[in-house]
């Protein structure tokens, strides 16, 4: 399923963090547009966080300040559990989407890597094609050659959450 | 445009019905601007938003850009957000303190009470300058009412306490919450839009009868993270409270931060909530006391505010930019005293249903959506709105939205407004 370009140019040279974090950016895009959610789930660590600010306030801490999304583990699971239902109304059935993400930068702390990147989310549904469009911060973890993402914060560059007034799928 | 006839309500055979066109006409959306939303009382925001001297909020109500402001004297003020000169927007910041607010186009400046200061070159004026008609103008009426700042284009409409009717006990319910004696709006606005007609939000907002379906996925969250108990909760009530506002009032399994423990809130909240509880009986009496600690409230002010008392306490306000557009508002409300775990407890049991990233909020905007897809359908003229017409109201009875039309109806059509409740009307109607 994942596309291992880097193991596959025969160059032999080991990919640098940012190709390592594109590539795991990149699967992670894959499966959500796919909506394989629970494969997208078994990407977070146990103590993982996703967490969507507000349009007025992109760095809002959300302990003390209205947010659109801030899950735990526990809410993030009962999320992905909603939307594999069919009462999820606002995405059942699923939306088409595709995520572009670009502008991926990844900087290693020693400890975890922190990344940011650009994105733009198209979503088709009921004859609208609806542009979400911000910038990621990811903290991730490695693991297993690979990365955990233990923050996923994802915040919107709109003035105000339009024209598509729901942040219904993932973002 | 006539615009008679858009409401059938016969409360004799228990008959309501609205005609669809108030959902898609734009004939209808204009003279709703100059007849309702012209003629009411307008929320603009909470005082608690302004803390500090020349603290202001740029805010639009009903597309009308304003600024939300405490001036250096104290008082709270709303001015029209526009250059006495040209018109060029004289506040550009979304949120700020300011002293001097200066137009960036010709430097016409202005204190914080809207005064103008000065003007560049002032000599290239006649006598005839007038500094006092050339500075910021305020809204015709700003009043308020524990805390909660409404506004009025319409220099003769009654007063705001007048104006609130029954719907001020709810606001009471609401505002003494806080037993230090101050609400607060939380920092951050949920701001986004919805692809229908605004009235389908008034509708939405006060309807105890969709979320058994619309909400179940919610409700199946609730249950598995053992949230869930129905046990010993009593039936509830929709009421019509005069002039167009309306509420229901109901027990539902869910926690509320302000003193009703569910495990949604987490086993270390249990003692706190608890004594809250206990203070909340202390200060008021069993009776309000528990009414603030276990029932809920979905607040309807008309026209176009929405105070829903529920998991936490939402305030919302939308209005039209097309007849199937609106854009919403949100913000949170929460008693001044709570802070650290307290408040993120609260937020987040706002989070798991309300807002544009909820649990239950997408769907609501979907149903919405979907009712304005509906009506391009055509075939069907009208929308039925009768349920419990001829019972008293239960929560899941569609008396609120009655309530809501009938305003609406009288303002549209220059009728005298009389709308307590159903049997009012269909008392009113044998009588002729």
């Amino acid at each position: 399923m994942a596309f291992s370009w880097f193991k596959k140019n025969g160059t032999g040279a080991r990919p640098s963090l940012r190709e390592q974090v594109e590539e795991f950016l990149a699967e992670e895009a894959w499966l959500l547009d796919e909506w394989r959610l629970d494969d997208w789930f078994q990407l977070f660590t146990e103590d993982g966080s996703y967490v969507v600010p507000g349009t007025g306030d992109p760095q809002a801490d959300p302990r003390s300040a209205l947010v659109l999304i801030d899950d735990d583990m526990v809410r993030l699971h009962w999320r992905i559990e909603r939307l594999k239902s069919r009462h999820a109304y606002r995405e059942y059935p699923w939306s088409r989407t595709r995520r572009i993400i670009s502008n991926i930068r990844a900087r290693d702390m020693g400890d975890h890597v922190f990344v940011t990147a650009s994105v733009v989310l198209y979503r088709f549904r009921h004859g609208h094609a609806d542009p979400f469009v911000g910038h990621y911060e990811y903290r991730l973890v490695r693991d297993n050659g690979s990365f955990k993402i233990q923050q996923r914060r994802a915040m919107m560059d709109h003035e105000r959450l339009t024209p598509n007034g729901a942040v219904s799928m993932i973002f | 445009m006539d615009v008679s006839g858009l409401i059938v309500d016969d409360c004799q055979n228990g008959i309501f019905r609205v005609h669809r066109s108030t959902m898609i006409s734009q004939e209808i959306m204009v003279l709703e601007r100059e007849r309702v939303f012209d003629k009411c009382w307008l929320y603009l925001g909470h005082e608690s938003e302004l803390e500090q001297p020349g603290e202001y909020r740029q805010r639009s109500v009903a597309g009308v850009p304003l600024i939300f402001i405490r001036s250096a004297d104290g008082v709270i003020r709303a001015l029209h957000n526009t250059c006495p000169h040209r018109g060029a927007i004289v506040c550009r910041q979304p949120e700020g303190v300011a002293e001097v607010f200066q137009c960036f186009y010709h430097a016409w400046s202005f204190n914080n009470q809207g005064d103008l200061l000065s003007v560049p070159d002032e000599a290239g004026y006649s006598e005839a300058f007038d500094r006092a008609e050339r500075s910021l103008c305020p809204v015709p009426r700003l009043e308020s009412y524990r805390g909660f700042y409404f506004v009025a284009f319409d220099p003769g409409i009654e007063s705001l306490f007048d104006y609130l009717a029954g719907a001020r006990e709810y606001l009471d319910i609401v505002a003494d919450q806080s037993l230090a004696g101050r609400m607060k709006i939380v920092a951050g606005t949920q701001s986004y839009s919805i692809r229908a007609n605004w009235k389908l939000l008034a509708e939405n907002s006060i309807d105890g009868y969709h979320p058994v379906t619309l909400h179940q996925s919610y409700m199946a969250y609730l249950a598995g993270v053992g949230g869930l108990t129905r046990e010993g909760l009593k039936p509830g009530r929709g009421l019509s409270l005069g002039k167009g506002h309306a509420v229901i009032e109901y027990q539902a399994p869910w926690g509320r931060p302000v003193a009703r423990w569910a495990p949604t809130l987490g086993d270390e909240a249990k003692t706190e909530i608890e004594e809250l509880r206990h203070k909340l009986v202390e200060r008021y009496g069993e009776e309000k006391g528990l009414r603030i600690a276990d029932w809920n409230r979905n607040l309807l002010i008309y026209p176009n505010l929405i105070i829903n008392d529920i998991m936490a306490v939402t305030v919302r306000t939308f209005a039209p930019v097309q007849p199937d557009f609106m854009e919403v508002n949100a913000w949170e409300l929460a008693p001044e005293e709570e802070s650290g775990p307290r408040l993120s407890r609260r937020l987040h049991n706002f989070l798991e249903f309300l807002g544009p990233g909820g649990l239950a909020t997408p769907d609501d905007v979907e149903a919405l959506d979907s009712c304005q897809i509906g009506f391009r359908s055509g075939g069907v003229q009208w929308s039925d709105i009768s349920r419990g017409m001829k019972r008293e109201a239960l929560t899941s009875d569609e008396l609120q939205m009655r309530a809501f039309w009938r305003q609406w109806n009288a303002q549209m059509n220059g009728l005298p407004i009389d709308d307590w409740s159903d049997r009012r009307v269909g008392e009113a109607a044998k009588a002729e």
